[in-house]
């Protein structure tokens, strides 16, 4: 599973990548979470607000920072 | 804030507790007065018309009631803006003409949820589907300074008018220099790789149910309440020493009406400066008691709380800095003005 996190660098962007690590961890999944902060390449997921969360290039989730159980529900889909 | 917390674990019940702490919400907001001098004076036992009795009683008086204001607020607020988009804001401007675009833009610059941090997509999103300049310029404008927070300080502290007055003005100052902007035709200012990009397909909003838009609510409370909560603490405890202990008329000399150079001088401090709504409306507002104008104060609000140096820095990715500084002089002439006029009104 490639796991993306979209995101200029604010806080929340770490917020979501550390709670999305948090998440793979306890699902125990083996996945790959790596940050895209290449605005260009952002954009190209047509997506306007940041943080996103993109799971083998789906953008799943975008514009908020959701729980580590809201997470693990969406990785688990 | 402890019902707050409380409220947040049993969001699945939200319905139910929405019922039982609007009524304590409205029953604890109007009788805070009363609960405040039972503090002060028969519990504390103060002396009255003490200048550390006069600063004890604002500051317990003004805390509470501003932060139940904004919880208040901004659990609605939340659940309205689920409503809203960029996305959805993008379509709605797409196509439509300067000026009509500019008032659209502006005034969906309000409601939309935005952050400064996504300032940066959100521009390439609206340029990118051929959003004018201009257009896009007045939505970077009014999102950033009519927001919520702000409205709730100045509704709180000021009064509905002053609020209203914010707004307007606000509203106004947005929609006529993004149009300036957009008739000065600076694109060439724009970085020129930001005319290349080529933005993907959107993924496609779920629709939500109204339970979720409840919850949320709840998570905007958390997240902004959450946030503010210790700028609303030091901006009223500021104010309340200004308020008990700076004598009456001070701030005439250099905040007042004769001062005329105060309100480009209000508006150039108040550019590096850098904090959000919660933290400067405080003290703007014991600064007003003291003998600050009002135009003065409101035109120093504004160009706090509507520019922002670090988001000036997050815009030279895509603006060459011409338009950086054209952007900041359109806007702070825009506020200027509206010092002048309020200073010569009132």
């Amino acid at each position: 599973m490639e796991i993306k996190i979209l995101g200029t660098g604010c806080s929340n962007c770490k917020n979501l990548e550390k709670a999305t690590r948090e998440a793979v961890a306890e699902l125990n999944l083996d996945a790959n979470v790596v940050k895209e902060e290449d605005i260009v390449k952002i954009m190209g997921y047509g997506v306007m607000r940041t943080p996103a969360l993109v799971v083998d290039e789906k953008v799943l989730l975008y514009g908020r920072v959701p729980s580590v159980k809201e997470i693990k529900e969406l990785l688990t889909k | 804030m402890s019902d707050n917390s409380l409220s947040f674990s049993f969001t699945r019940n939200s319905k139910y507790l929405l019922l039982l702490l609007i009524p304590a919400w409205f029953l604890l907001y109007h009788n805070l007065q009363g609960l405040t001098d039972k503090l002060v004076f028969d519990i504390f036992i103060m002396p009255r018309g003490k200048h550390l009795t006069e600063a004890i009683r604002f500051f317990i008086f003004e805390v509470p009631k501003v932060l139940m204001l904004l919880t208040l607020i901004i659990f609605f607020v939340g659940i309205i803006r689920t409503y809203f988009s960029p996305e959805r804001t993008r379509k709605a401007l797409e196509g439509k003409s300067l000026f009509t675009g500019n008032v659209m833009a502006a005034s969906l610059g309000i409601v939309t949820p935005f952050c400064s941090c996504s300032a940066i997509p959100l521009f390439l999103g609206f340029i990118e589907s051929g959003i004018p300049l201009g257009v896009t310029f007045s939505f970077l404008i009014a999102a950033p300074m009519i927001n919520e927070v702000a409205i709730v300080l100045l509704f709180g502290l000021f009064g509905w008018k002053t609020a209203l007055i914010y707004v307007v003005t606000g509203l106004i100052i947005a929609i006529t220099a993004g149009w300036v902007i957009g008739r000065l035709h600076l694109e060439k200012w724009v970085e020129p790789w930001v005319y290349q990009l080529k933005a993907g397909e959107h993924p496609e909003d779920k629709r939500l149910t109204f339970h979720k838009r409840i919850k949320m609510g709840f998570e905007a409370v958390k997240e902004i309440v959450g946030k503010v909560w210790i700028y609303v603490i030091i901006g009223i405890a500021v104010g309340a020493g200004v308020h008990g202990y700076v004598p009456q008329d001070f701030m005439a000399s250099f905040m007042g009406k004769s001062a005329w150079y105060s309100v480009p001088l209000s508006v150039l401090i108040g550019i590096p400066l850098y904090s959000n709504a919660a933290g400067i409306i405080p003290i703007v507002s014991a600064l007003i008691e003291k003998g600050a104008a009002l135009g003065t104060s409101l035109a120093f609000m504004m160009s706090v709380i509507g520019l922002s140096l670090p988001e000036m820095i997050i815009l030279r990715k895509v603006l060459k800095l011409p338009l950086i500084f054209t952007f900041i002089g359109v806007v702070g002439t825009g506020i200027i003005i509206v010092g002048f006029l309020f200073n010569y009104i009132f």
